[in-house]
């Protein structure tokens, strides 16, 4: 039972941190149905732009942990969400009224260049994460939690809830829910498109950018090509959940997260991701939209 | 194809200029003294029928797929598992070639089965989770593949009593061989009722259905075809190798497939083959500026679709949405 709760709480936050990231997939899709390959990167860039800043306050005495902390975090999302808007305004606008799956192409040549620009200029090894939120732990029923999970949860549920408001109450927000059901009747109406379309962007990079640093504390390593993996899984999280539905991309993260540790629990976690993949093929040939897509009909 | 208006040579002389220029391609064996080149050279033969099997599936009948590597490694493991010292099988490469584009042609029409009624991007998110599931499985089943390490002392073929061995020039012609056909076959198949269909298809599946084309069917024969091609260049590659391993199976590698077909021009016989020589030459250009090779890479690619959206070679129109 003890270890049954364990799993859990582990499968719970790396599926917070999945869901995070699949939130930038989700809302990129739902507004320009663009599948943006470079996002694991931006994850990956985040999670590193935490590590300099904390490096860079470890040089400095007597900074409390939740400020260290914190610090990190918003740098890291403010890097990303910086990339995020170069990325769409250098490879992606440009690209508006190309063929479909040309600002693909381009979204895989900016994943090669980022990662390689990382590898360059930080060097290819694994870096250590510097435990910026101190090592306590708490024993709930027999399960022992770090500090490090309790955060996760708490900004990975903090930034959810403030990504809902600030969709379904500002202003910004509504634009961006006119502009994924019509993107034109919303043009007509008087938005601004394109600069709906970047802050999409920058919403979903910072959102990555936080993603990175909750990783790199939770596993204690990073290196240039961890986007690659987390970027797969958070991108199958956005399809579990319904691609372009926000709450499914929550739900697809925390779902896949689980499914992740229960299978690992088992003791067969060289096998995981195969589950993984073969309970979203299993999904989606039940429901052929995502758990929480709506089903479009034919438009004749 | 036109290229602007003005002179257009007969159809007798550009007949004429392809031969002329696949015998030249021929003699590349005899005209380059460099092993490494003509390696490399081969490699892009490889990789423009990969390109053109690829883009039956993407660029014919529209639909998206992010695993083609998958069919790629069922061939090359076809091939590897009965003609290597793994399980002492010793099966003719000359029968495994085919049997192994027959394998993954079945493979692509199990998966397709279920899946193909899925729409746009949900199938490309299978066809990818497909792929990660194939070699995964590949990396796992370790009494069977080996695992990681992969099979090696794989069987090279031998014609007319003489080893193809570790030379680069049999493979060379081989693989070429296979490529032309594949060209020629390709240009045959753009414009037959087959053809034809699929792009009805890929404009409009509602249209073309109602025209009478049995939408699944198709899809499924694009699907399956477009596997069986890839499967037999899995084969070519595990004899030429003379090793497979799951590792040269990644999604990276069915992104570059992808990145050959969509740089070239989609749906068009010459873009997917120039985008494959390109892609698959551009790397070893890159070579002598080591580190920065894979940032320049990168940087390649977002450049020259910036520079032309519809592709080097393809059309403008027709292919929106």
């Amino acid at each position: 039972m003890d270890f049954a709760l364990q799993q859990l709480v582990n499968g719970l936050t790396q599926g917070m941190v999945y869901a995070l990231i699949a939130l930038g997939y989700t809302m990129v899709y739902g507004i320009i149905e663009l599948i943006n390959f470079a996002h694991g990167e931006v994850f990956m860039v985040g999670s590193f732009a935490g590590l300099l800043a904390a490096g860079a306050m470890a040089a400095v005495p007597g900074i409390p942990a939740p400020v260290r902390f914190l610090v990190a975090l918003l740098a890291a999302m403010g890097a990303c969400g910086a990339l995020g808007l170069v990325l769409e305004r250098a490879a992606y606008r440009p690209l508006r009224r190309a063929p479909r799956l040309a600002p693909l192409i381009t979204a895989i040549g900016a994943s090669y260049f980022l990662q390689n620009a990382v590898m360059l200029t930080l060097g290819s090894q694994q870096h250590a994460y510097p435990e910026i939120a101190g090592e306590r732990t708490f024993a709930i029923g027999g399960a022992t939690i770090s500090i490090v999970q309790v955060l996760i949860v708490v900004i990975a549920t903090a930034l959810m809830a403030a990504l809902t408001l600030f969709i379904g109450r500002t202003r910004t927000g509504r634009a961006m829910r006119a502009c994924a059901a019509d993107r034109e009747a919303a043009w007509l109406m008087g938005v601004n498109v394109d600069r709906i379309i970047a802050t999409t962007f920058a919403v979903g990079s910072l959102l990555a950018g936080a993603g990175g640093v909750l990783y790199g504390m939770r596993y204690g390593t990073i290196d240039f090509f961890m986007g690659y993996l987390v970027g797969i899984k958070a991108f199958t999280a956005a399809v579990l959940g319904g691609i372009g539905n926000v709450p499914g991309a929550m739900l697809g993260g925390v779902l896949l997260g689980m499914i992740e540790a229960i299978v690992a629990g088992w003791g067969a976690s060289q096998w995981k991701d195969v589950v993984a993949f073969g309970v979203l093929v299993a999904v989606l040939l039940v429901r052929p939209s995502g758990l929480l897509g709506e089903r479009e009909a034919d438009k004749v | 194809m036109s290229m602007g208006g003005g002179f257009r040579p007969s159809a007798a002389s550009r007949r004429g200029l392809a031969a002329a220029a696949i015998a030249v391609l021929m003699a590349m064996p005899w005209l380059m003294s460099n092993d490494a080149a003509l390696d490399i050279l081969t490699i892009a033969g490889l990789y423009v029928t990969l390109a053109l099997s690829l883009n039956v599936i993407v660029g014919y009948a529209g639909l998206l797929n992010l695993g083609h590597a998958a069919f790629y490694a069922v061939g090359a493991y076809t091939y590897a598992l009965l003609a290597s010292p793994r399980h002492g099988i010793h099966l003719s490469p000359w029968l495994l070639i085919p049997f192994s584009g027959a394998t993954a042609g079945a493979a692509g029409f199990l998966l397709g089965l279920p899946v193909l009624r899925l729409r746009g991007d949900y199938l490309a998110i299978v066809t990818l989770g497909f792929g990660e599931i194939v070699r995964i499985t590949l990396n796992n089943l370790t009494d069977l593949t080996n695992g990681p390490n992969g099979i090696a002392n794989v069987d090279h073929p031998r014609l007319f009593g003489r080893d193809f061995g570790v030379d680069v020039a049999p493979y060379f012609w081989l693989v070429w061989t296979v490529a032309i056909a594949t060209i020629l076959a390709m240009r045959r198949l753009e414009n037959s009722r087959v053809g034809r269909a699929w792009k009805a298809i890929r404009e409009d599946e509602l249209a073309a259905s109602a025209q009478g084309i049995n939408v699944t069917v198709m899809k499924l024969q694009a699907f399956a075809l477009g596997a069986a091609l890839a499967g037999v260049c899995g084969a070519l590659y595990a004899a030429k190798q003379g090793h497979v391993a799951p590792e040269s199976f990644t999604f990276m590698e069915s992104v570059t497939m992808l990145a050959m077909v969509v740089l070239g021009g989609m749906g068009t016989v010459a873009g997917p083959v120039a985008g494959a020589v390109i892609l698959a030459v551009l790397p070893f250009l890159l070579l002598g500026l080591e580190t920065w090779r894979m940032l320049l890479y990168g940087a390649a690619l977002v450049l020259m679709m910036l520079f032309r959206p519809q592709g080097l070679l393809g059309r403008r129109g027709g292919l929106a949405a």
